[in-house]
């Protein structure tokens, strides 16, 4: 047993604990609290596991912004009692034990399935792996494809369709976000000047740090999602330095920041077609091109529709 | 070797001062004096945590960037602290004080 | 067992633990918790099965994608929810919180 696998046994102990005890715990703020640790814990684990980009992408987009907005919405939802206890109650780890006859069976049919799926996948998974894998097949192509990060490669390349599909998922969630009715209203307040002051030093450095993201995602660790999340916390933190859910300036400009990611993305698929190639294929040496300016579009557009959505729902139309 | 008993050393040094950080949060008695042992600890654990894995890079700009990390967890720990502290006295959470 | 397999039993572990809480309880966002916890542990099982040390691309990619795509779904529940707390005064199915009262302090 080296001293690496002890460490990783820590972690999956620690993750496994953070879990239940998010979901377990009593006050739905800590378990929001909790929550946004585990992804922490499981961005770490990702880097155990060899995967640095999805570390990047778990600590930036599944714990950050994920966080970000279960706390918003959980801080708009109504109040019963308007503001009268803001102490939080002492939490307690204390599963509720209430026995109606309806609880019990229930209790009992989930708790068989989840062992059955327990027994099924664990006995999957502990079984030597019969089949070789993808690596090889990406390593030959890496050469052509026109990065040299394999993940890259795989995500703008050899599963560009997958990757355009989420795009499109993304922009249709904002869609549905704005369907649902017009953004909550927040009582104006005035920041407080360190934030302000926070924001002159920490958004220059994000816009920064996110153009050196999606740079270097070609070659190491990095790319457009995770470069669209660094921008997407700026946006976040302008929003909520703002005071108010209104962004300060004219929605028209943000609508089409929000839709260039998917309609560049379908712009190239379609106009690669020109040649006599299939759709996404790109031609021989544009590929490294073409991916950097689909990575450029998408990343604007993640970092916006990630902004808007933390705004949780359609901003009044300033113009 | 010298440098990785070193590394060590200011590593687990800077651990104890998480552990001590994170005791005082969960053992103090009101939202302020938690706040302060947090980022004191904080702070002070992740710089010596940068200056043990600091010794163990060649490039230059690796420490760059360990350094840039720490400074910025810095200032948004300081902001965080800062905030939630203003949120707490406009609650009226009066600090703790002996009876 | 290598490391890479214990994650993947965590991943395991991380299904049943958010699949346990989708059924028993009966706020949303809790709900919506038990379902990220769950996608989770599907990302862990879909990178640790493919093995250690050549590390396998495609899985992370399609990982990466699965992200992505859970806060999309994140985003519009949590919207949902928003409307359904604003319109039936609580954030709860009317046919969920009778059976489980635990949540009654939050709001």
């Amino acid at each position: 047993m080296s001293a690496g696998m002890v460490f990783d046994g820590l972690l999956v102990i620690i993750t496994l604990w953070l879990a239940w005890a998010s979901l377990a715990s009593r006050d739905l703020f800590r378990g929001i609290v909790l929550f946004i640790a585990f992804g922490l814990v499981l961005a770490m684990i990702w880097v155990r596991l060899g995967a640095p980009d999805v570390g990047l992408a778990e600590a930036a987009i599944g714990a950050g912004l994920t966080g970000a907005l279960l706390l918003a919405t959980w801080g708009r939802l109504p109040r019963p009692e308007a503001a009268e206890e803001m102490e939080r109650p002492e939490p307690t780890m204390v599963y509720p034990d209430r026995l109606n006859e309806p609880g019990i069976m229930l209790r009992i049919v989930v708790g068989s399935a989840l062992v059955a799926i327990i027994a099924a996948i664990g006995w999957v998974l502990l079984a030597p792996a019969v089949a070789p894998g993808l690596t090889d097949t990406v390593g030959e192509k890496l050469a052509v494809s026109g990065a040299e990060n394999p993940v890259t490669a795989v995500l703008l390349n050899f599963r560009g369709y997958d990757t355009l599909l989420e795009i499109a998922v993304l922009t249709a969630a904002l869609v549905g976000v704005w369907a649902l009715g017009p953004a909550p209203k927040v009582a104006h307040a005035t920041p407080s000047p360190v934030l302000l002051g926070l924001n002159a030093t920490l958004l220059p450095l994000l816009v920064i740090i996110c153009a050196y993201l999606l740079w270097v995602g070609k070659a190491y660790p990095g790319g457009a999602f995770q470069a669209g999340a660094v921008l997407a916390a700026a946006g976040v933190l302008l929003i909520l330095s703002g005071g108010r859910p209104k962004i300060p300036m004219s929605l028209k400009p943000l609508r089409w920041a929000a839709v260039v990611g998917l309609a560049v993305f379908l712009g190239v698929a379609l106009a690669v077609m020109f040649g006599g190639r299939h759709f996404l294929e790109y031609p021989d040496g544009m590929a490294g091109g073409l991916i950097l300016f689909i990575e450029i579009a998408a990343t604007i557009s993640i970092a916006v529709i990630l902004a808007l959505m933390f705004v949780g729902g359609r901003p009044e139309d300033e113009s | 070797m010298l440098i990785d008993v070193l590394s060590i050393i200011l590593i687990v040094a800077g651990a104890a001062f998480f552990l001590a950080g994170t005791v005082g949060m969960l053992r103090f008695p009101d939202v302020y004096s938690r706040l302060h042992a947090l980022t004191k600890g904080d702070n002070a654990g992740l710089g010596l945590m940068v200056i043990g894995l600091a010794l163990q890079v060649e490039s230059l700009a690796v420490i760059g960037k360990l350094v840039l990390i720490w400074l910025l967890v810095l200032l948004a720990g300081a902001t965080a602290s800062h905030l939630i502290a203003r949120s707490s006295i406009k609650r009226n959470i009066k600090p703790w004080s002996r009876k | 067992m290598t490391s890479a397999a214990m994650f993947a039993l965590a991943g395991v572990g991380l299904i049943v633990i958010g699949a346990w809480s989708l059924v028993m309880r009966a706020h949303l966002i809790r709900k919506i918790l038990a379902v990220n916890i769950m996608g989770s542990g599907t990302f862990l099982i879909l990178v640790g099965a493919g093995g250690g040390s050549p590390v396998d691309p495609v899985p992370q990619a399609m990982v990466i994608t699965g992200i992505v795509v859970a806060i999309s779904a994140t985003a519009l529940a949590l919207a949902l929810v928003l409307r359904i707390a604003n319109a039936t005064g609580k954030p709860a199915l009317p046919e969920d919180f009778e059976r489980d009262l635990m949540d009654r302090e939050d709001p």
